[in-house]
């Protein structure tokens, strides 16, 4: 059964295809569950995969089949083949699970939308590009679905494109994608040159059985691969691109900005790992520190921000930092639990506020919410699990994979432990304040506008934070409503999953550890395991449920009983995301196009103009000529022909001829 | 010798000559719309169309006659002036298969696309004595007679900015003709001497014959320096390369649609071309030698391009620039010396061609519509020609080079040829991937995106005459992104011919680090068995930091490389 490994990425290109052709005649809503029907179709072939793989021993855990060569060149041979291996089964059935699950609910999110069937063409292509990038058996294919999902993704953040800020927020995610993309590229050549192949198994056993990179070179592959997993999976520098990214319609920041693409530089680290681990040490170390440093920066940013999906946005963030932590720390395994709990969850909790949004035509704004949970029973009582899930409060999976993460750090260094901890508490905060400010609390909406309580306060959103509106906008009656059956029922199933997948790779005995087992073979023995001892593990954990409960709590007082504490924290900088964004934008906009312009001005006047002079200069001698001055160009090419034909002459002459 | 053998062996063969057909055919087209009354627009249209498609149909039969060897086929050869040495020597290999197939099969095109909108008689001769020039220019193995072909090309195309160009299209026409004719006399001059003095060191007749020159090269290593550069100075400004670039986007600008289509898709690969037939072959020192400087050149002209396009108001003269940074991949590619290079290089004049030709025919449909060009004056196109704006998106993306689809292959196996020979300029030449989806993208987003203008009418979307001209194009795009390998195939044993020349040529013999070789490797699953056995489950100590300590010994001074023994 493992060959039937090309049909998981081969149905969504199905899905493609037809929509393309057929997608605006299928109409709504066939052409929604069109896609779905693909995308499960490729969910049972992962799984039918993943059985057979499974029944096998772990050493022959392995299937590869090259389709045809893509792009042969001297030494070089690029094959279109994939790669089924215990990681990228594992990336592919969630992927394609969570998917499905996404593709249905945007059947009724998105219903009503003029462009409905191509909604849905851009959600397949994105489904397939991400298959063949955790599928493909070398780079390159990597690469092409790198950068195929990236462009999947500018076509779904500027969907509703009328609005210029989703348009731009578009233009921003690809363009700072590509910042990564070239990394990206040269970690490949680096590779090429050294190895000769940028096929994974190649690689593999080059670096491990013939000792083919030496330090140095491992070095720069890996700070090269990071540039380009910072792009894609948003960590600081490149984070820019995704609180902008929510533009796009709320599946979409579920599906891509959350659970799938944006993991995708994670994967792309943890299956390079015999390279990071010929690396020099402060490469691997700038891993984890970038991640440590992103967790704390986003979690800050998350605090304060009242648009709805951009707390999700800067928790997914936080989130991808702590992933990071982990890969830098050597824990692949922690890191990849933790993102599959995180595609659960966080898919979980942008679905569950794409329901309130749907429910309360379009708002995004929370400050507007509120006492929620009576008119959307099953929106608040899912989105309660993922919360739960999220903060780390056990037994739900969030708990599992971020104590795993907590542990690397602890293991890495007493500090960095100190510091994750703390946005660990810090999510827990945030993430209540969502909740507490959406379902619990007393209502803010049927009321009419004026007399709202943050009527005198500034109006600080862009345009960026409001979906286009495609119903009116009548805001006087607001009447919030629970969502139809294809968008509830997603929500149920992913919070079961969110609640209970911890038990992947539960931490107490040496068989509870499905997960760690299952990838241990393509992780080559580079899984740094803890030295911490079994007690300080149960400490560890105790610590992290104190501090999880904390944040809980604290956010409980000032969101349920004190509100005035509110306005002191959300203070405006962290708001802004300590302005870093607006810095970047003012540098771009400023000297950035100044620098664009002068060089265009130069094209113009000093190239350009030089050009122009000589043919003044030759214009105004002509004129004192004015025998020869005719105007023609005839005459200009026949004295340069003369010219030519003397040079040509003297040539002759001097040869003898 | 093997050459002669060939050339013998193919004259008994075949007795269908097709080269000269494919050249002559535009000629005699031509001159049938010349006899043609001047009323008949219809018949001009025809006849052009008919001519052309010939030429074209037997272009794509030597695609599929042509055999996947590193040789010249297709021969053709006849004395022409004598007592000068002067022959029509014509032959194709896989350098210059495409090339041909792609000027066979873009004329017919525009003919049937793009109408012109006045003079249709003069316009249909114009067009079709252009194409006997691109094609001449393409097959000839002669240096005069490549030469004079290089020089026909510059008649019609002024011709066609300067009569059928809008706005300034004079001054345009005549900067492209000037600009070029310069570089033209020099290069004249270099063929001269080039000829004269191998006819004087080898004692022999005077000749032509590129391969006669190339393959007995026996001219001083700094007279033949001084040769290539004037073959390079008029190589460089036809390609264009900066700081030699600026009649491009005043020409593109000022051409009509069917003017700038043919300009970007087989123009300006006359440069280019020029570069790896002539420049690299017969003067395979000099070209390593000055390699640095048109690497250097190559990759201002991608970063310069790609900063100047982003700042451009008109439409059409910001694809221009982009062509600018795109043709400095080409001369990186070229200037690479090596199989990945050159042969990306190839490649990517093929893709050019394709993707930005495509945007050419779509801006000039925007034009139609809009009547403008100032992107500022755009708006929000998407939302009323939504085909308009896939197909627009598709072709932008390909010029971006996103892989699957045709642009990417030839970029990456540039930068990957370029890194192996220069790793530095590969990485800076990298940046220009981010530079073009800021430009592209950001034209994009002003023209098709945002409100529609309320005083506008909305924008037609494309009609079917449109979609059936453009599908084509577009099939070729997605194709040569998925799969290449019958292109690369019949591109790659040329290339190498030419790789070893060049190698052989140049005194210490290494220029490009060579690359590991991939047999013997160990399969992934017997790695996974090995691996099994010396990491089992139950071995829970090693660090991956611990091993930076073991490796202390491998480090090597500062520079990335990696001496793979």
């Amino acid at each position: 059964m493992t060959n039937l490994v090309w049909l998981i990425p081969g149905l969504p290109l199905i899905g493609f295809t037809l929509l393309l052709l057929f997608g605006r005649r299928l109409g709504e809503p066939q052409a929604g569950w069109l896609a779905t029907s693909t995308v499960s179709g490729s969910f049972l072939a992962a799984v039918a995969v993943f059985f057979s793989l499974a029944t096998k021993p772990p050493e022959e855990r392995v299937y590869e089949i090259t389709l045809f060569e893509w792009i042969p060149s001297g030494e070089l041979s690029i094959g279109l083949g994939f790669l089924a291996d215990p990681l990228s089964i594992t990336m592919a059935l969630f992927v394609t699970g969570v998917g499905a699950l996404i593709h249905m609910y945007a059947i009724g999110y998105m219903h009503g939308d003029p462009k409905f069937s191509k909604f849905f063409l851009y959600l397949n292509l994105f489904v397939f590009a991400m298959l063949m990038l955790v599928l493909g058996d070398n780079l390159l294919i990597t690469f092409l679905g790198w950068e195929g999902v990236g462009a999947c993704s500018y076509f779904l953040i500027s969907f509703w494109h009328e609005e210029p800020a989703n348009a731009t927020a578009g233009k921003k995610a690809f363009v700072t994608n590509r910042v990564g993309d070239w990394g990206f590229m040269v970690a490949m050549f680096l590779l090429f040159f050294n190895i000769g192949s940028l096929k994974y198994s190649d690689i593999f056993s080059s670096v491990i059985e013939a000792d083919a990179l030496t330090q140095t070179t491992a070095t720069g592959i890996v700070a090269m691969l990071f540039i380009g997993a910072a792009g894609k999976s948003a960590q600081f520098p490149l984070y820019l691109w995704l609180p902008d990214a929510m533009a796009g319609p709320t599946p979409v920041s579920a599906l891509i900005h959350a659970a799938t693409m944006v993991t995708s530089g994670v994967y792309l680290l943890t299956r390079m790992n015999p390279v990071l681990a010929e690396a020099a040490g402060w490469s691997i170390d700038m891993i984890w520190i970038i991640g440590l440093f992103t967790a704390l920066f986003a979690a800050t940013a998350a605090i304060a921000q009242n648009d709805i999906k951009k707390v999700l946005a800067y928790s997914t963030v936080s989130q991808l930092g702590f992933m990071f932590v982990a890969v830098g720390s050597g824990l692949y395994v922690a890191a990849i639990f933790h993102m599959i709990t995180h595609a659960f969850f966080k898919a979980l909790l942008f679905l569950g506020a794409g329901s309130v949004i749907h429910g309360m035509h379009h708002e995004q704004d929370m400050r507007k919410y509120g006492a929620l949970r009576k008119v959307m029973p099953i929106t608040a009582f899912t989105f309660i699990v993922g919360w739960l899930a999220i903060a780390g409060i056990p037994p739900f999976s969030g708990f599992w994979s971020k104590d795993e993460v907590l542990l690397a750090a602890w293991n890495e260094n007493k500090i960095a432990w100190a510091m994750l901890l703390i946005a660990a508490i810090m999510t827990a905060f945030y993430m209540s304040r969502l909740v507490f400010m959406t379902f619990f609390g007393e209502k803010k909406w049927g009321i009419s506008e004026h007399a709202e309580i943050e009527g005198n306060e500034e109006q600080t959103e862009t345009a960026t934070d409001s979906e286009a509106d495609t119903e009116d906008g009548d805001k006087h009656e607001v009447t919030p409503h629970e969502s139809p059956i294809v968008m509830w029922l997603p929500l149920v199933i992913l919070s079961g999953l969110a609640a209970v997948a911890g038990l992947l790779n539960l931490p107490f005995s040496y068989g509870t550890k499905h997960l760690e087992h299952w990838l241990e073979p393509i992780l080559f023995g580079n899984e740094v395991h803890v030295t911490a001892s079994g007690e300080t593990k149960w400490i560890l954990a105790i610590v992290a449920i104190v501090g999880a409960t904390t944040g809980v709590l604290a956010a409980a007082f000032v969101y349920l009983k004190k509100r005035s504490l509110a306005r002191q924290i959300e203070h405006s900088v962290l708001e802004e995301a300590w302005r870093f964004d607006a810095t970047v934008s003012n540098f771009m906009g400023g000297p950035g196009r100044k620098g664009f312009e002068a060089t265009t001005l130069f094209d113009q006047k000093i190239i350009d103009g030089a050009v122009n002079g000589v043919g003044k200069v030759t214009q105004r001698m002509s004129t004192r000529m004015r025998s020869l001055q005719t105007g023609l160009i005839r005459s200009y090419a026949l004295g340069m022909f003369i010219g030519a034909v003397a040079v040509i002459a003297y040539f002759v002459s001097r040869m003898g001829f | 010798m093997t050459f002669l053998s060939l050339l013998a062996a193919s004259q008994t063969q075949s007795t269908f000559q097709a080269i000269p057909v494919l050249v002559l055919l535009p000629v005699f087209g031509a001159i049938a719309v010349a006899l043609t009354p001047n009323a008949r627009i219809g018949v001009h249209k025809m006849l052009a169309t008919i001519f052309t498609g010939v030429t074209g149909a037997i272009s794509v039969w030597l695609l599929t006659a042509f055999e996947t060897n590193g040789e010249f086929q297709f021969i053709s050869q006849q004395t022409w002036i004598k007592s000068l040495g002067i022959e029509w020597f014509a032959g194709i290999d896989g350098i210059s298969l495409f090339l041909v197939v792609l000027t066979g099969l873009l004329f017919p095109f525009v003919i049937i696309a793009i109408n012109p909108k006045h003079d249709h008689k003069a316009y249909y001769i114009w067009v079709q004595l252009l194409q006997t020039g691109c094609m001449g220019v393409f097959v000839s193995l002669d240096l005069f007679m490549f030469f004079v072909f290089f020089e026909i090309v510059l008649i019609p195309m002024y011709f066609l900015i300067g009569k059928w160009g809008h706005g300034n299209a004079q001054y345009a026409a005549t900067k492209f003709f000037l600009y070029t004719m310069f570089g033209s006399a020099l290069m004249l001059v270099s063929i001269v001497s080039l000829a004269v003095l191998h006819a004087q060191n080898s004692d022999s007749e005077l000749t032509f014959n590129l391969l006669e020159i190339a393959t007995n090269p026996e001219i001083a290593t700094n007279t033949s320096r001084l040769i290539f550069l004037g073959f390079a100075i008029a190589f460089a400004v036809k390609v264009p390369l900066f700081p030699v670039h600026t009649w491009l986007p005043d020409a593109h600008t000022e051409a009509p649609t069917a003017g700038s289509v043919i300009l970007a898709g087989v123009m300006l690969k006359l440069g280019t071309y020029g570069f790896i037939r002539f420049g690299l072959f017969l003067f395979p020192e000099a070209s390593h030698f000055f390699a640095p400087l048109f690497l250097t050149l190559g990759v201002i002209g991608i970063i310069y391009g790609a900063i100047v396009a982003t700042m451009q108001k008109d439409l059409k003269r910001l694809v221009a620039y982009s062509s600018i940074a795109h043709l400095g991949f080409i001369i990186l590619g070229t200037f690479a010396l090596n199989t990945q290079g050159i042969q990306g290089a190839t490649v990517q004049m093929i893709n050019h061609g394709l993707s930005t030709g495509a945007l050419f025919m779509l801006v000039g449909i925007i034009y139609e519509r809009k009547h403008t060009r100032q992107i500022s004056e755009l708006s929000g196109i998407q939302k009323s020609a939504p085909v308009l704006a896939g197909v627009f998106t598709l072709v932008m993306l390909s010029s971006i080079g996103l892989p699957g689809l045709n642009g990417f292959v030839g970029e990456f196996l540039i930068l990957l040829g370029t890194f192996t020979a220069n790793r530095w300029w590969a990485v800076i030449a990298a940046t220009g991937v981010i530079l073009a989806a800021l430009y592209l993208l950001w034209a994009y987003q002003r023209v098709f995106h945002g409100p529609q203008n309320p005083e506008d009418e909305p924008t037609h979307d494309l009609t079917n005459w449109e979609r059936l001209t453009l599908l084509p194009l577009i099939v070729a795009i997605v194709f040569l992104g998925i799969y290449p390998k019958p292109m690369l195939d019949r591109i790659e044993p040329a290339v190498d011919k030419l790789v070893s020349h060049i190698e052989e040529t140049i005194e210490d013999g290494s220029f490009t680090e060579p690359v590991p070789t991939t047999q013997n490797r160990t399969s992934f699953s017997d790695l996974l068995k090995e691996t099994h056995e010396s990491h089992s489950y139950d071995k829970h100590g090693g660090s991956h930091h611990d091993n930076h300590h073991d490796k202390e010994s491998d480090h090597e001074d500062g520079s990335h490389s990696g001496d793979h023994e």
